[in-house]
């Protein structure tokens, strides 16, 4: 499904990924962890496209992605900062991003009732909250149908019960037979949604496999443990 | 991209920006038109605040708009669109806005005024064709100044410079080195120097036009005698064409290779 192969970036002096080996071939939901400025976003968004990598080769579905772009067809993303035109009302953004992608089925109706979104559909985008615009965010997300899901600190800003909401999402797409890349920093969250943890660690992946697999091999009992060990390791 | 292009502009009409600048054009045109019976003085008044508040305009919203739909842009960037049609379509928004204010905002007084009868219809078209031309070649620019610099402070800096030097330091540079080397035969070099600036370019075309050689200045006068006024008309608008094409090119060079 996913191949990446070699692939280095570096953002003037800093280097950011150094030579990232992933391949994700089965579907589920995979969680892509590391500390801050481990280069996550930076994976994301080469797999995206929109970062160009220096070095290496990314594969999706058995077709290189350098220059090409009908592949994101199959790809619903979720930026980690929520920014929209301030002119634009809510329903006029989802029916921009419909139009845009006007070759797929859209469920937006069922999202907006899931997030309560009804009494927000008219106003202007600059005046919605960050949680409100989160959840904007995650209608235009999961509206489509896509086999692949990347989702980039789904859970910021979100109340409780769209938190609870989010997770079911997550799940029912699961459940479907997609894969789903998800990066967070709340590990209950993690630990709670995905099937397998990718750590990357100063732009190289530390670890692939699934939770029991990292407890064992760090002898810790507790996955939140598990991971600051990790880090604790890497900042000695 | 033209979808992109139609939502970029729809988001550009509804500010309060465009019919600022709109009614400010309806405003000058009324009042130039009306309390002037010379038109073609009239349409030179016209030219002189066109050729130098026109670019000002374009760059100035060119990059405020690149910087403030950012994060839109990297909402598209993520869907399955070409990257050139992005940019080309959010550049042809904004340009093509700025372009309706003007032709709009000029027309209205110029139809009250019942140019449509006149002989002048042509100068008065010739007048909103380059300051429409100057919008699309200040905005590519400005989109250029904004895709190289991500600090915002520094891309207006660059931008007021440019606006700066082509509207009003390159005049100066060019009759201070005309002084200067007076001594020499300057033709050619003059005839460069003007081809090398959009904003002089514009000058010279709309004063070929209305064939008033009393306010050609050295560099139209240079022009006339060179290419005739119908060659140095046709070189003239070429060259704004080429302004045009060549910053829109390297525009789309830098979006490709560009990280977000």
């Amino acid at each position: 499904m996913i191949e990446v192969r070699e692939i280095y970036k570096q953002f003037g002096q800093n280097k950011v990924l150094e030579g990232i080996d992933l391949k994700i071939e089965t579907k589920g939901i995979f969680a892509i962890l590391g500390p801050n400025g481990s280069g996550k976003t930076t994976l994301i968004k080469s797999i995206l496209g929109m970062v160009i990598p220096d070095k290496g080769s990314i594969q999706i579905d058995g077709k290189a992605i350098k220059g090409e772009w009908n592949y994101r067809n199959n790809i619903d993303y979720l930026p980690q900062i929520a920014n929209f035109p301030g002119n634009l009302s809510v329903q006029e953004l989802i029916n921009m991003i419909k139009d845009l992608r006007s070759n797929k089925k859209a469920d937006d109706q069922r999202l907006i009732e899931l997030f309560r979104l009804e009494p927000f559909l008219n106003k202007k985008l600059s005046n919605l909250s960050g949680g409100t615009k989160q959840k904007v965010n995650l209608v235009l997300t999961f509206m489509f149908d896509s086999p692949l899901i990347i989702l980039d600190e789904p859970t910021t800003g979100l109340d409780p019960i769209a938190h609870i909401r989010l997770k079911q999402l997550i799940n029912e797409e699961k459940a479907k037979g997609k894969t789903v890349l998800i990066t967070s920093h709340i590990m209950s969250f993690v630990e709670e949604v995905s099937d397998q943890i990718v750590f990357i660690l100063e732009g190289k992946i530390y670890f692939k496999g699934t939770i029991p697999e990292l407890k064992s091999k760090t002898n810790e009992s507790d996955f939140e443990h598990a991971i600051a060990s990790i880090l604790t390791a890497s900042y000695a | 991209m033209l979808k992109i292009l139609k939502y970029s502009f729809y988001d550009l009409i509804r500010s309060r920006w465009s019919y600022v600048y709109f009614l400010f054009y309806l405003l000058m045109g009324f009042v130039l038109l009306f309390l002037n019976n010379d038109l073609s003085k009239a349409v030179i008044t016209l030219m002189n605040i066109i050729i130098v508040l026109v670019p000002l305009i374009g760059t100035i919203f060119g990059i405020m708009y690149y910087y403030n739909s950012k994060e839109f842009t990297e909402l598209l960037l993520a869907q399955p669109i070409k990257r050139s049609s992005i940019f080309l379509g959010q550049y042809l928004g904004v340009a093509l806005s700025l372009s309706m204010s003007l032709v709009i905002g000029l027309g209205i007084p110029f139809l009250v005024y019942g140019i449509n009868t006149s002989v002048a219809i042509w100068d008065f078209g010739l007048l909103l064709v380059s300051g429409s031309m100057l919008t699309l070649i200040f905005t590519s620019l400005a989109f250029v100044i904004a895709l190289k610099n991500e600090n915002k402070i520094k891309g207006f800096g660059y931008a007021i410079l440019l606006w700066l030097f082509m509207a009003v330091i390159y005049d100066g540079l060019f009759l201070m080195s005309l002084m200067f080397f007076e001594d020499y035969p300057l033709d050619k070099f003059s005839l460069i120097a003007t081809l090398l600036n959009p904003v002089d370019l514009s000058r010279v075309l709309i004063l070929l036009k209305l064939d008033i050689s009393a306010l050609l200045g050295y560099t139209g006068a240079v022009f006339q005698q060179f290419f005739g006024t119908s060659l140095g008309f046709f070189l003239s608008l070429f060259m704004l064409g080429v302004w045009f094409i060549v910053p829109t090119f390297i525009m789309q060079r830098i979006a490709m290779k560009k990280d977000f």
